[in-house]
């Protein structure tokens, strides 16, 4: 399969307008794989590859949906833990198995080509390469959609994970840094989200009032809709509920931050099916639709952002996305930002002022009720801390939120539109669903 | 243990040579009057590349927050751990900052909003990083 050439397909400036394609792209199906901790090395119909096949079976099941039908395949170019996972980064040097798992492809890599050839799909014409993750490639998705790339697209996200501590190894484990690396790494900073993000939170108790742990109440909901969300890690590998006292008990990992503030790595994949809306009322589920995708990479003025920073790039992100969706906040309904590290999720919700909550009264809100039976279901997902690190449990439950069948998590409130991410505050994507598709 | 070691590349080069020879230089854009770190190939705030210049800082600074790294993923410093990681701004424009372990600083102790100097430290036999140390 030739890869194609890349077009600007990113809504990524300011002041685009409302999105041309608004209403006429839709997700018509899902499905996830299982979603274990590690890949065991031995079960091959567990493999990263395995899952993304099933996982798309799924989804064209769910849609209704032939595989003769799909025209499109995007599919990130996953890697299990970059090149700082060392050697839980790859099956090699061990020997590899019979085919199709005779390379890393399948076992530690998945993209559309293999997915393609492995599933058979006999009329693909476009399956792009280099593909961003999911934050941007939903966005990706939709836009080729519109552009008339493809027709009826599958959309895979893998996450992988295998033996030993996560993203131990690699670059992580060597004496000298180079690159970006000279300018953190010599003082003890790798490089990640939760470095980033821990800075400006602790700026923003200073400023705002509050600690740290006033975080807890937000964490321990994010378990308990991943208790209620079947496919998740915490549901189906019999987690118990978090509590408060489990929370403020739990060990430091760079303290303030605590294990509890971070997802926890696993195997698994997500599919989406992604085609015209006009297509889509034809589907076995009611349609939902993208009312607007947005994209941002703002870039840090020095060594690390500070809560001033954050705060921007966030409030730039909401003006794009609810432009170009032509809505505002109090139009959404379901609200699914990030939650990789529980930290940066207020940055989100005081930016996009979801239920009118400005900058500064997250942990307020937070005391409140954020249950999904109640009048704030905020993330209603669970996300990655009540699932794992998924990064599509933001996606699936804004569809099924919209489509009604949440089951225990379906909200009380209304459910028309939603807003779901995975975006880091500097870079990634939004996407605006609705219930309907104006 | 010992602290990584930097590796210098072409634009990272001047930097890290003026480190070595005991001297704090950012970059400093003669149109907008601004410094910059870590270097860039282009100011960030007017594009320019021609007017981009080496320039020495006091090296005075102040600690705006810190957190202390008790689980972290760097192999090499892992015996040190729990170790302060303070942030630090640079008093002749703020909106620069750094990363400092705060040498001599135990760890939770770490007095936010205090003054700090530019010092510093071997990491490897030809190599020196900056660190920062508290005024007192």
């Amino acid at each position: 399969m030739a890869a194609q050439t890349p077009y600007g397909w990113r809504r990524d400036t300011d002041g685009l307008g409302v999105w041309e394609h608004r209403g006429k792209v839709a997700v018509a199906g899902f499905g996830h794989s299982p979603v274990n901790r590690r890949w065991d090395e031995t079960s091959m119909d567990q493999t990263l590859g395995a899952y993304s096949m099933l996982a798309c079976e799924l989804a064209m099941e769910d849609a209704g949906v032939t595989p003769d039908q799909i025209d499109g395949v995007i599919c990130c170019d996953s890697h299990i833990a970059g090149s700082s996972g060392g050697t839980a980064s790859n099956w090699a040097p061990r020997p590899y198995f019979d085919p199709p798992y005779d390379s890393e492809w399948g076992l530690t890599l998945v993209n559309g080509d293999w997915l393609v050839k492995q599933m058979e799909l006999p009329n693909v014409k476009y399956a792009p390469s280099n593909v961003p993750t999911i934050g941007e490639m939903m966005g990706l998705a939709a836009q080729s959609i519109a552009d008339g790339l493809c027709t009826t697209c599958l959309v895979i996200y893998p996450t992988g994970n295998m033996e030993g501590r996560y993203r131990r190894g690699g670059e992580n484990a060597q004496d000298h840094a180079d690159g970006a690396r000279q300018w953190t790494f010599p003082w003890g900073n790798h490089g990640g989200n939760d470095f980033i993000n821990i800075f400006p939170h602790n700026q923003y108790c200073l400023k705002y009032g509050g600690t740290h742990d006033d975080v807890a109440p937000f964490v321990i909901n994010q378990h308990r809709n991943g208790l209620l969300t079947p496919w998740g890690y915490n549901a189906s590998s019999g987690m118990v509920q978090l509590t408060d006292e489990d929370y403020v008990n739990s060990r430091y990992i760079l303290n303030p931050l605590r294990i509890f503030d971070c997802d926890r790595p696993v195997n698994a994949s997500a599919a989406y099916l992604v085609t015209s809306a006009e297509r889509a009322r034809d589907m076995r589920q009611p349609p939902v639709y993208v009312l607007n995708h947005s994209q941002h990479n703002f870039s840090q003025r020095t060594t690390q952002p500070d809560l001033d920073e954050i705060e921007d790039w966030t409030d730039r992100a909401a003006k794009r996305m609810y432009e170009g969706a032509g809505l505002g906040p109090a139009d959404v309904d379901i609200f699914n930002p990030y939650d990789g590290y529980s930290i940066m999720s207020q940055f989100f919700l005081e930016a996009f002022q979801w239920h009118g909550v400005k900058r500064g009264d997250s942990f307020a809100f937070y005391a409140d009720d954020i249950r999904v039976e109640g009048p704030h279901p905020f993330s209603s997902s669970g996300g990655n801390l009540g699932n794992g690190r998924t990064r599509t449990a933001m996606y699936t439950d804004s569809i099924e939120q919209l489509r009604g069948s949440a089951g225990p998590r379906q909200v009380t409130v209304r459910a028309e539109t939603a807003l779901a991410a995975f975006t880091t505050p500097s870079s990634g994507g939004w996407m605006m669903f609705g219930k309907h598709p104006s | 243990m010992p602290k990584i070691i930097p590796v210098p590349d072409e634009l990272s080069k001047p930097f890290w040579d003026a480190v070595n020879e005991k001297r704090l230089s950012l970059q400093n854009c003669t149109d907008c009057d601004r410094l910059q770190y870590p270097p860039r190939q282009t100011c960030m705030a007017c594009g320019s590349a021609e007017k981009l210049e080496w320039k020495d800082v006091a090296g005075k600074g102040h600690i705006s927050t810190y957190i202390v790294i008790e689980d972290g993923r760097l192999n090499r410093r892992m015996p040190d751990q729990p170790y302060n990681l303070a942030l630090i701004t640079l008093d002749e424009d703020t909106s620069v900052n750094f990363y400092s372990n705060l040498p001599g600083v135990p760890p939770y102790e770490v007095p936010v909003g205090a003054a700090v100097q530019v010092i510093f430290e071997e990491v490897g036999p030809v190599q020196l990083i900056h660190e920062w140390q508290v005024v007192s």
